[in-house]
């Protein structure tokens, strides 16, 4: 069992990622990750949700006919996303104000349907909330790595206003790393997201290459994952 | 004929209920079975519903708060405290608009009142023309005309170009303060690349452009129902 969880870890935040493997989800993604703190707050609602609706397709997997699971899911999904942005509005205002454009954005992101399909509806329960999880966490960490690149490209800070999203408590993460920089429009438009995904994807291969070669120098040689979904 | 009682009653609802339990037993041949799909998009549609009912019902309040709030901060961003000792958010007047300037059909102005008298008006409004779309405005005007403070509320406009109009990135916004349709001419009421009074920012006319000339509809507005609105009553 353990074995397994840490398989499902090792696909969420890396092999099997949402955004570097699977290449999906680009439209929150690209929308979002202009600042690393909007970047933050959107990947850890979407990780909320995830979670929350990959749970309940695996509790009702059994009760759901393939003929009718697609409208299910989308209904299941569509309730959960809007129940968060309903919660988040009354309670955590401030954040809301920052993200509040991006959490029907939630919706779309087919990720999110995507695991319901090929994850939750197949397997039990609590693999299927640590798969929300872990795949939450993967998608989390893309949008920080892009935000960041693009921030620091683009303005020349790192965690801008982190803390509207985190508190106060949260104020020293938010660093001008270069000084009297005058900016890099380009980055912080939609165009430049595009671009610096390339160069990120391009980056994640070529690591991913090195990693493969090094155990065939070893006597065991490990089964490269062959599942892609 | 059989007596309708509650033993009975009782009897015939168990019945019903473990054939209905029964059909739970094989849960392949269930979920093949055309009426329970149906059922069961039924089911969940309903309890979807159902649920964002129950969340709107517990939230609405709390939102509404939120959003009193949201704009008293911005009220109290162009009204100066010291104007007025009444609840600015209560005393709202909507004034139909069409076409004068404001950008909208129907104007609501909050009426700051000092002692019973109107001493200052805010309202919001839209600037048309900005480089994405519409700015959304508000604007402070005191009794006499004179502007107290202009926040642009909402925009779309380019990241590290058109959003200098915010406070939070430059203070280009304060310099509407004081200015009135008397002491600045209609010449004034441009850009200076315009021949006007107000700076442009490097690289971004567009968006200057459609504040200035927001902020002069505005208080062509407020002039043409000046009258109206200072002699305001409960």
């Amino acid at each position: 069992m353990s074995e397994s969880l840490s398989r499902i870890a090792k696909e969420g935040l890396w092999s099997n990622n949402i955004v570097f493997s699977q290449s999906i989800a680009l439209c929150p993604l690209l929308a979002v990750t202009g600042t690393t703190t909007n970047g933050l707050g959107m990947g850890l609602a979407t990780t909320a949700v995830l979670m929350v609706c990959n749970l309940l397709i695996s509790y009702g997997r059994l009760l759901i006919p393939s003929e009718i699971r697609i409208p299910v899911f989308v209904a299941l999904i569509a309730m959960v996303v809007t129940l968060v942005d309903m919660l988040m509005n009354a309670w955590l205002h401030e954040l809301h104000k920052v993200l509040g454009l991006f959490i029907p954005l939630i919706v779309t992101n087919c990720a999110i349907l995507g695991r319901a399909e090929a994850y939750a509806s197949r397997k039990p329960p609590v693999y299927a909330l640590f798969d929300g999880l872990m795949m939450g966490l993967g998608f989390t960490l893309a949008l920080v790595v892009l935000g960041a690149a693009r921030e620091v490209s683009g303005s020349g800070t790192l965690f801008a206003n982190a803390s509207l999203l985190l508190g106060q408590g949260f104020a020293w993460l938010e660093t001008t790393l270069i000084p009297e920089y005058r900016g890099f429009l380009l980055m912080a438009l939609p165009p430049g997201g595009f671009l610096m995904l390339g160069f990120i994807l391009a980056g994640k291969r070529l690591l991913d290459k090195r990693l493969a070669r090094r155990p065939l120098r070893n006597a065991a040689i490990e089964q490269p994952l062959a599942e892609n979904v | 004929m059989i007596a309708l009682n509650k033993e009975t009653l009782l009897q015939f609802a168990l019945l019903r209920w473990q054939r209905l339990r029964r059909n739970f037993d094989d849960l392949d041949a269930l979920r093949q079975r055309l009426d329970y799909q149906t059922y069961l998009l039924a089911v969940c549609a309903l309890a979807a519903s159902l649920l964002l009912g129950i969340g709107d019902l517990v939230t609405k309040e709390a939102i509404a708060e939120r959003q009193a709030e949201d704009l008293r901060a911005t009220l109290g961003q162009v009204l100066p405290e010291a104007l007025y000792d009444n609840d600015v958010l209560a005393s709202l007047r909507v004034i139909p608009s069409a076409g004068e300037g404001t950008g909208l059909d129907r104007t609501e102005v909050f009426v700051a009142k000092k002692g019973g008298e109107v001493s200052a008006v805010a309202f919001k409004m839209l600037a048309t023309g900005g480089y994405a779309g519409d700015l959304t405005l508000m604007v402070g005007v005191d009794r006499d005309g004179k502007i107290l403070g202009v926040r642009v509320i909402s925009h779309a406009e380019t990241p590290g170009l058109g959003d200098k109009v915010e406070t939070s990135k430059s203070g280009w916004i304060l310099g509407f303060n004081g200015r009135s349709l008397s002491n600045t001419s209609p010449q004034g009421w441009r850009v200076k690349k315009d021949g006007g009074d107000f700076d442009q920012f490097a690289g971004a006319t567009i968006t200057p452009r459609a504040v200035v000339k927001g902020v002069e509809g505005g208080l062509k507005f407020f002039e043409r129902h000046r009258q109206e609105l200072l002699t305001a009553t409960e």
